[in-house]
């Protein structure tokens, strides 16, 4: 289909790390059911070297929403955490080779989940952390651009 | 396999359409407001065209105007029957929550313009009764717009029922018949409809061709402004192969009508019943006052656009929600209006089919469906919540 550049339907049809993870060391949820996408991601951190060795992820949501769950934990697997926290959402659109611009809001929610994932890890652990990862729920504005993108369609 | 089951979206141009059009792109070229004979010819296609029509839904060829399409013959209906309105000083439109975006955006617009608009709220069924229509009619109502069947859940409203309260109350009555032409049995007449659309993909014809019929007497304000084709109220030369394919795939699913249906009756009754089978599925629409090709189903868990997907993977062509909105995420206004909460109403799945489609195409369909569903729901964090108590079931 036109809609998607080759690699989303790639990482669509084929999911990197996919599934649940029972005994992850942090776990960031974000988006909601309601606006139609939901993206968990688990992660497994070594302690030692405070890298990222192993990451899993659970979405409910479009194409890309799934495509873009998959690049972000290759993205960040076998990355020290302080790196993983530095993934963009415009990285992962570009490493996907483009998204539609209605569907952009998925690469800000699976950077999202990443931080929202090493945020829960941090805690978990009590490792202080910046304003960067105190997440603002009370204004995300994910389902106001799914509403822009409706009354343009 | 490749399976074409998006036959609400578009239809593919039948043979017989497609052997009425090409000769108006060759050797019948004319322009049917031209004096010459090469001029006449096309003029005697057009009027033929329109005689069929006619024909059909039991109405005067005078009371056919062709347009470029369901929407814009909606659009005309809706702001001639506002004018009229007006002149009497009735303001006043009914219509309902689950029309097409052509009649709620065109009503947007007469909002806009002073009008006040009730839009009634579908029961759950997706059948409107004739007793909201009559306890939402006021003194001032000018204008009563309701579609015969709805395009992604294909519930057929009493069309008959309404026509008769209006005519009664002496209110005009405009129905987008874009979903039933071709497919159910009209009489304009018989059912007191005033005023109609059509759309000619969605019955094997081409697309750009619409119909709108009004019956005599009420008078049409253009949409386009120019020359005096369409006995004025349509201004532009006519797309006489559109029209012309419109008319011979028009006079064919009328004439085949009954067969058709039971052959697309039967598919769509074992679809609708094999997929019901998924657990935490949830069929939309009546199932009798049902067009003959529609399947609409949520699935609880997952999301519809990535089912279209890998439904398309495996050569299947559906829909979610209404291909007009698949731009947006925003839940179809269909589902929602039947009373779907957001997060099932983002599982939908439409499956429209033809009288082409055949069994064993739905025998594949439903073999493959249940692994998709599973597939899906596997990755779904909301369905991990659903199964293990966190979140309720809600179908």
């Amino acid at each position: 289909m036109a809609l998607y550049s080759d690699q989303v339907m790639d990482h669509f049809q084929h999911p990197r790390n996919v599934g649940k993870m029972d005994d992850a060391d942090g776990i960031g949820e974000v988006g909601n059911a309601r606006c139609g996408d939901i993206m968990r991601m688990y992660i497994k951190v070594d302690k030692d070297s405070q890298t990222i060795s192993d990451v899993k992820f659970n979405t409910f949501g479009c194409g890309s929403a799934i495509a873009t769950s998959s690049i972000a934990t290759e993205m960040i697997k076998g990355k020290p955490v302080t790196e993983a926290l530095k993934l963009s959402n415009k990285a992962v659109v570009e490493a996907l080779g483009g998204l539609p611009a209605y569907k952009l809001h998925c690469s800000v929610l699976a950077e999202e989940a990443v931080k929202a994932a090493v945020k829960d890890y941090y805690d978990k652990n009590g490792i202080a952390y910046g304003d960067e990862l105190k997440m603002d729920c009370e204004h995300c504005t994910a389902c106001d651009s799914h509403q822009d993108a409706g009354s343009k369609a | 396999m490749q399976v074409y089951a998006d036959n609400a979206a578009t239809t593919a141009v039948s043979k017989t359409a497609l052997d009425a059009m090409l000769p108006m792109l060759t050797d019948c070229y004319g322009n049917p407001s031209s004096l010459h004979t090469v001029g006449q010819k096309a003029a005697e296609k057009l009027s033929a065209a329109r005689e069929t029509f006619a024909k059909y839904l039991n109405a005067q060829p005078a009371e056919i105007t062709f347009t470029s399409g369901g929407s814009e013959a909606d659009n005309q209906a809706i702001v001639s029957a506002g004018a009229i309105g007006e002149q009497k000083g009735k303001k006043h439109i009914i219509s309902t929550a689950f029309e097409h975006h052509a009649v709620l955006h065109t009503l947007k617009k007469m909002e806009k313009r002073g009008f006040e608009v009730t839009l009634l709220p579908p029961p759950e069924n997706g059948v409107i009764t004739v007793e909201q229509v009559k306890e939402a009619i006021r003194p001032d109502t000018c204008l009563v717009t309701i579609m015969f069947a709805n395009n992604e859940i294909g519930t057929i409203q009493p069309i008959a029922e309404i026509g008769a309260l209006c005519k009664e109350k002496n209110i005009l009555f405009h129905t987008d018949a874009v979903q039933a032409a071709g497919h159910l049995h009209i009489d304009v007449q018989a059912m007191h409809i005033d005023m109609l659309s059509i759309s000619a993909h969605k019955f094997h014809g081409p697309k750009g061709v619409g119909v709108l019929y009004a019956r005599k007497g009420i008078f049409l304000t253009n949409v386009i402004e120019g020359g005096s084709q369409e006995r004025g109220k349509r201004a532009g030369t006519e797309n006489m192969p559109g029209i012309c394919g419109a008319a011979a795939a028009f006079a064919d699913a009328c004439e085949h009508m009954d067969e058709n249906a039971a052959h697309m009756i039967s598919l769509r009754d074992k679809l609708l019943t094999g997929l019901a089978q998924i657990p935490h599925s949830i069929i939309n629409g009546d199932l009798k006052q049902r067009l003959p090709g529609n399947v609409n189903l949520c699935f609880e868990g997952i999301e519809g656009e990535s089912m279209l997907l890998l439904l398309d993977e495996k050569g299947i062509a559906a829909s979610s929600g209404s291909a007009c909105t698949s731009g947006s995420l925003e839940p179809s206004h269909v589902l929602l209006s039947i009373g779907r909460p957001h997060e099932v109403a983002h599982g939908s799945l439409r499956l429209s089919l033809s009288e082409y489609n055949t069994e064993k195409e739905i025998d594949y369909i439903l073999a493959v469906m249940p692994e998709i569903v599973n597939y899906l729901r596997e990755m779904s964090p909301v369905w991990d919540e659903l199964e293990h108590g966190q979140r309720k079931h809600q179908i």
